[in-house]
């Protein structure tokens, strides 16, 4: 569709005090108003054009407050699409952001493609001729572009589901088309309430195991985020330094990119690190101390893995200790560092302590151990220590966004089933269903529909 | 053959088919002097297949061209023998209307309607070629030398353009039933160089009611209710024949396996493609092998006849096979065969040729309609028929032209998606077809077309002004339920609880209680009656938009969408090689229809969205240089 409303993070992606979520199309003010909530519990559409408002961004399925935010409203047309636009002024980081860009996206947004807001601004008369050669190319770079990573991303598993779960529903559907289109016709079992519901429920448990496992996905993606905690002055630095210049960068094309940020990507052993807030844990050398025990335990919380670093050139300490037992139920490597000097610290102790996880001594001044260090982190991956084991990803933003479209689309199906909602009307979404399933898979040819139904069944005068 | 000059009209239309009927009907309706020239009189309307019209979405297609002010509804509305409302368990949107028609009677009304109208002449003539000059139609030669002239011409042949008939390995040059084929004007339409494509149909054999065993079969009787297709009917016919249903047996089957070798269709004889959605009985049990039995419906062909039409044995087998089969199906064991099933291949316009008026891109002022078209129906043709009557009459009167689109009509998504998709077999409405037949229904085809109707003339100011009326009510009356509180009262609780619903606990308005699913109108109009009660009509109008209001709602949004790229025109006269980053596919079959909207190209195999995305660009960049140079 050329003309749904699309949204993107129109920041560059990294660190900043703010970042921001673009939406613009007839629906950005609607979705916006899906999440946003006012103190003054004013909706966004009752509001008037070209004003910032603050308040929260909530999950409306389990009214969760995600965010604080500042939201800036422009009605079409004095705006950059010409569109009703809407721009969502988040804290920065990645994980916020992109929690707030999947609700968007979630509640009925479309992933902008790259280009496509400055494609609108065009199509909608609001940029001259001489930038339109620069939108052809770009469109047409991006259909390049965009089919190669589509073919590369799209693992042979995942269409295969798909393919599975979208042929489930065509056969469904297509025995409601006959009772329809044929409704004397008694070879054609009549597709009852019952039956469908069963289908139905079949078809959402599915996409909910696929999007189960998207957070998977989202590693191989965004890269295993990791966080090195420690007391101060206890190695993290030297350790972050240790594993940047060991291994190559992996360079993203996201443009803007600082280089910040692509240093803090980086590549173990094949496995692809994210190491985050590392901004924070060189200036001031103790995350903990620096953002308070609440907010590091939030950092922990939605770290993949932890790398605790102690010191063994001194005793355990209460806080040491403090520590270890923060990360007991996270997935962790405990790094006893220092071995270069004498060593104070009771390493049984610190084993004990660590429990399944695995301690490794490191002189990291001296290069000792980090390789130790690397291959653990990467045993642990590939291993299934963090990862499940069934490599099926859904790894992309937008095949997310779909699955929990098709997922919100076959539940209104199953509700209107069994509110005895006649058949037709029921079929309205299970058709939606397979045709955002479809997107995903890059296929809704309506044309299929109707073979299906002249090759399941035998039909005619 | 010396020529002569035989008159000069509006607008000439070739066949009187049910494409040709509705045609010369309606653009004689809106005052073009129109010449019809047929082959054969008596065959003007003729049903050479099944003797019933409607049925899912075929019904809703009669209703709509009734609310254009056509004539198919008003006709089988005097004619039939035999009325149903199918799907009435199932949703609004897919109920519709099936008659059993009275063939020879249904003729016999069209042709007395086309002879009463003022601006519409009738002629027995064969057309050999049409006269066209420098790209435009002037006229059209016949067999006999006279040269009609014209303004425009509407080509609606059937299945006559080099029509065969097939019977087992016979194979004779023929339209159906054995009338004269059109060969002239089929080299005269591959002259002017128009690409075709070789389809074929058939139909089953016919047997004498008499001879057939009804003990042996159910008897599937008429609806009680009274119904009509057209909303201007106010005489029902009470007096209704029924139809028989029996099944084929394992013999049939074993007769069939055995004789495959003798079947055209599997010898090679046939080679043109058939409809999938209407197999031959041969078919059926070759690709649906495990299936032991199909129904057959025997319906009566009319009241003066005892000729019952065996729906479900379209076959082409040799005749002797088919008399077998016949006799082996229960019931028909001693019935006595009147004629045989054949199967007809003809030829057919490849329609992607046509603009969404039905004119022909190469030819201008020429329109084709009907299974010429590619497509396969009573109700098919007829709704190209309207439309190319329309659009024909409209050039000649310099009115603008008529396009209906997928929301707004089943012909609307037939047309766009003949003139944009083309098609590989003989073209079938299917309600699947339709993205949005929630808003495409059987009850509320008045309120979707009378207004176009009554515009172009083809709607009197006395139904129009009954049509505004019941409008109006509609709308007060969905109003008021949602203005009017319902209170838990006792004499209240009865009624909902009486219609299996649960007590209210608290007073809500009428309309909230109409969309549970147990309420009814009926139960609503009772719990807070209107001052003056609703037509039934009325009625349903208010409960289905009440009702189904969310599901309504969401595809007014769709369409809504839709509309917008439906908006954006792409100028005439575009070259499409000219567009750089075009993925080839697209550049060939957007150069082949030439689509006239963003929406239509969208619609084309092989154009995917990056390339619409570029044809938006160009179209824009070509606006911006217009309007700085």
């Amino acid at each position: 569709m050329q003309f749904d409303t699309i949204a993107a993070i129109s920041t560059p992606m990294g660190e900043g005090a703010i970042a921001i979520v673009r939406i613009s199309g007839d629906e950005a003010v609607e979705i916006a108003d899906r999440l946003f909530r006012s103190p003054s519990g004013k909706r966004l559409v009752d509001s008037s054009s070209h004003t910032i408002h603050y308040g929260h961004l909530v999950d409306p399925s389990t009214d969760e407050t995600v965010e604080e935010i500042m939201v800036s409203l422009m009605k079409a047309p004095k705006t950059f699409t010409r569109e009703d636009v809407i721009e969502l002024n988040c804290h920065g980081g990645l994980v916020s952001v992109n929690r707030v860009l999947r609700l968007v996206l979630q509640y009925g947004a479309r992933l902008a493609e790259p280009g496509e807001f400055t494609k609108r601004a065009f199509l909608n008369g609001r940029i001259d001729l001489s930038q339109s050669e620069a939108v052809m190319d770009l469109i047409r770079a991006k259909t390049d572009r965009a089919m190669n990573v589509a073919l590369n991303q799209m693992d042979g598993k995942l269409s295969r589901l798909i393919g599975e779960l979208r042929q489930a529903l065509l056969e469904t559907l297509a025995q409601v088309e006959v009772n329809i289109d044929y409704p004397e016709y008694d070879d054609v079992e009549e597709m009852t309430i019952p039956l469908m519901i069963e289908k139905g429920e079949w078809v959402r448990s599915e996409i909910i195991k696929l999007l189960s496992t998207s957070s998977q996905g989202r590693i191989l993606r965004e890269g295993l985020s990791t966080v090195i905690i420690g007391r101060p002055n206890v190695g993290k630095s030297s350790l972050l330094n240790s594993l940047v210049q060991e291994n190559k960068a992996i360079v993203t094309d996201i443009a803007g990119t600082t280089r910040d940020i692509i240093e803090e990507y980086v590549n173990v052993k094949g496995v692809p690190l994210k190491l985050v807030d590392t901004a924070g844990i060189r200036e001031t050398e103790d995350l903990v101390e620096r953002i308070g025990v609440e907010r590091s335990r939030q950092v922990l919380k939605e770290a993949d893995l932890v790398i605790l670093l102690l010191n063994g050139s001194e005793a355990l300490s209460p806080e040491d200790e403090r520590l270890l037992e923060t990360i007991r139920p996270m997935d962790a490597i405990i790094v006893v560092n220092k071995t270069d000097l004498p060593q104070q610290i009771d390493i049984e102790t610190v084993k004990q302590l660590a429990g399944q996880k695995h301690v490794i001594t490191t002189s990291i001044l001296q290069d000792e151990g980090v390789d130790e260090l690397e291959e653990t982190i990467a045993s642990l991956f590939f291993g299934g220590g963090i990862e499940a084991e069934d490599p099926t990803y859904v790894s992309n933003e937008r095949h997310i966004a779909l699955l929990h479209q098709a997922k919100t689309s076959i539940e209104d199906a199953i509700q209107a089933a069994e509110a005895r909602v006649p058949i037709d009307m029921i079929q309205i979404d299970i058709t939606r269903t397979w045709e955002l399933l479809g997107e995903i898979v890059g296929d809704t040819v309506q044309d299929s529909l109707i073979n299906q139904l002249f090759s399941q069944f035998c039909l005619g005068k | 053959m010396p020529q002569f000059e035989a008159g000069t009209f509006d607008v000439i239309v070739i066949g009187a088919g049910h494409a040709g009927v509705e045609a010369a009907y309606a653009s004689a309706k809106m005052g073009a002097s129109t010449l019809v020239l047929t082959m054969n009189l008596d065959m003007i309307a003729f049903m050479p297949c099944n003797p019933s019209l409607g049925g899912p979405a075929k019904g809703i297609v009669v209703r709509e061209i009734d609310a254009l002010g056509g004539a198919m509804g008003k006709v089988i509305d005097k004619t039939h023998i035999q009325m149903r409302m199918l799907n009435t368990g199932k949703g609004p949107a897919v109920r519709a209307l099936r008659a059993q028609a009275d063939k020879v009677l249904y003729q016999q009304e069209m042709k007395r309607m086309l002879e009463d109208e003022e601006h519409l002449s009738l002629h027995q003539g064969v057309v050999e070629e049409l006269i066209v000059e420098d790209g435009e139609v002037k006229g059209v030669l016949t067999q006999i030398g006279a040269i009609y002239r014209a303004k425009t011409v509407i080509v609606t042949t059937g299945t006559f353009l080099r029509g065969e008939v097939i019977i087992g390995d016979l194979k004779y040059s023929s339209g159906p039933n054995n009338q004269m084929p059109s060969i002239k004007l089929a080299d005269s339409l591959r002259e002017l160089g128009f690409d075709t494509v070789r389809f074929k149909t058939g139909t089953p054999p016919r047997v004498n009611s008499n001879t057939v065993d009804y003990s042996k079969t159910e008897i599937q009787p008429g609806d009680e209710t009274p119904r009509a297709f057209s909303f201007e009917t106010t005489e029902f016919i009470t007096d209704q024949l029924p139809c028989w249903l029996t099944y084929t047996s394992p013999l049939t089957h074993q007769l069939i396996n055995e004789n495959l070798h003798l079947s055209p269709m599997y010898s090679g004889v046939i080679k043109g493609k058939g409809p999938s959605y209407c197999p031959s009985i041969e078919d059926k049990i070759v690709r649906f092998a495990d299936k032991s039995r199909h129904q057959i419906f025997l319906e009566p062909e009319g009241r003066n006849t005892r000729e019952m039409y065996v729906q479900g044995l379209s076959t082409s087998l040799p005749e002797h096979v088919q008399r077998k089969m016949i006799e082996s199906v229960p019931g028909l064991e001693k019935a006595q065969m009147l004629r045989a099933g054949y199967a007809i291949e003809y030829d057919a316009i490849v329609p992607t040729q046509l603009w969404p008026t039905l004119e022909t891109k190469k030819i201008k002022n020429l329109y084709t309609a009907g299974q010429l078209n590619g497509t396969s129906g009573y109700e098919e043709a007829a709704a190209q028929g309207i439309m190319a009557g329309i659009n024909a009459a409209s050039r000649v009167l310099g009115k603008e032209e008529v396009v209906l689109g997928r929301a707004d009509a089943y012909i609307g998504v037939l047309i766009d998606d003949l003139v944009t998709k083309g098609t590989s077999e003989p073209y079938r409405l299917l309600t699947s077809r339709a993205e949005y037949r929630l808003l495409l229904r059987h009850d509320n085809a008045d309120l979707r077309l009378t207004e176009i109707g009554h515009t172009l003339g083809m709607i009197s100011d006395e139904r129009y002004a009954k049509f505004v009326v019941k409008k109006q009510q509609i709308e007060e009356e969905i109003e008021r339920l949602r203005k009017v509180s319902v209170k838990p009262e006792e004499a209240v609780q009865t009624i909902i609880e009486a219609a299996g619903g649960t007590a209210l606990r608290e007073p809500m308005k009428a309309a909230d209680l109409l969309k549970r699913p147990e309420m009814k109108y009926d139960e609503i109009s009772k719990v807070v009656p209107p001052e003056t009660a609703c037509t039934p009509d009325v009625a349903e109008q208010v409960e289905i938009s009440i009702k189904y209001e969310g599901y309504i709602e969401k595809a007014m949004q769709q369409v809504n969408r839709m509309k917008k790229m439906e908006n954006k025109k792409i100028p005439e006269g575009i070259d499409y090689h000219a567009i750089s980053g075009l993925a080839k596919e697209a550049r060939a079959n957007l150069s082949d229809v030439r689509p006239l909207s963003i929406a239509q190209a969208s619609r084309i195999s092989g154009v995917n969205p990056a390339d619409i995305s570029i044809l938006l660009v160009y179209i824009e960049q070509g606006k911006i240089a217009k309007i700085s140079g």
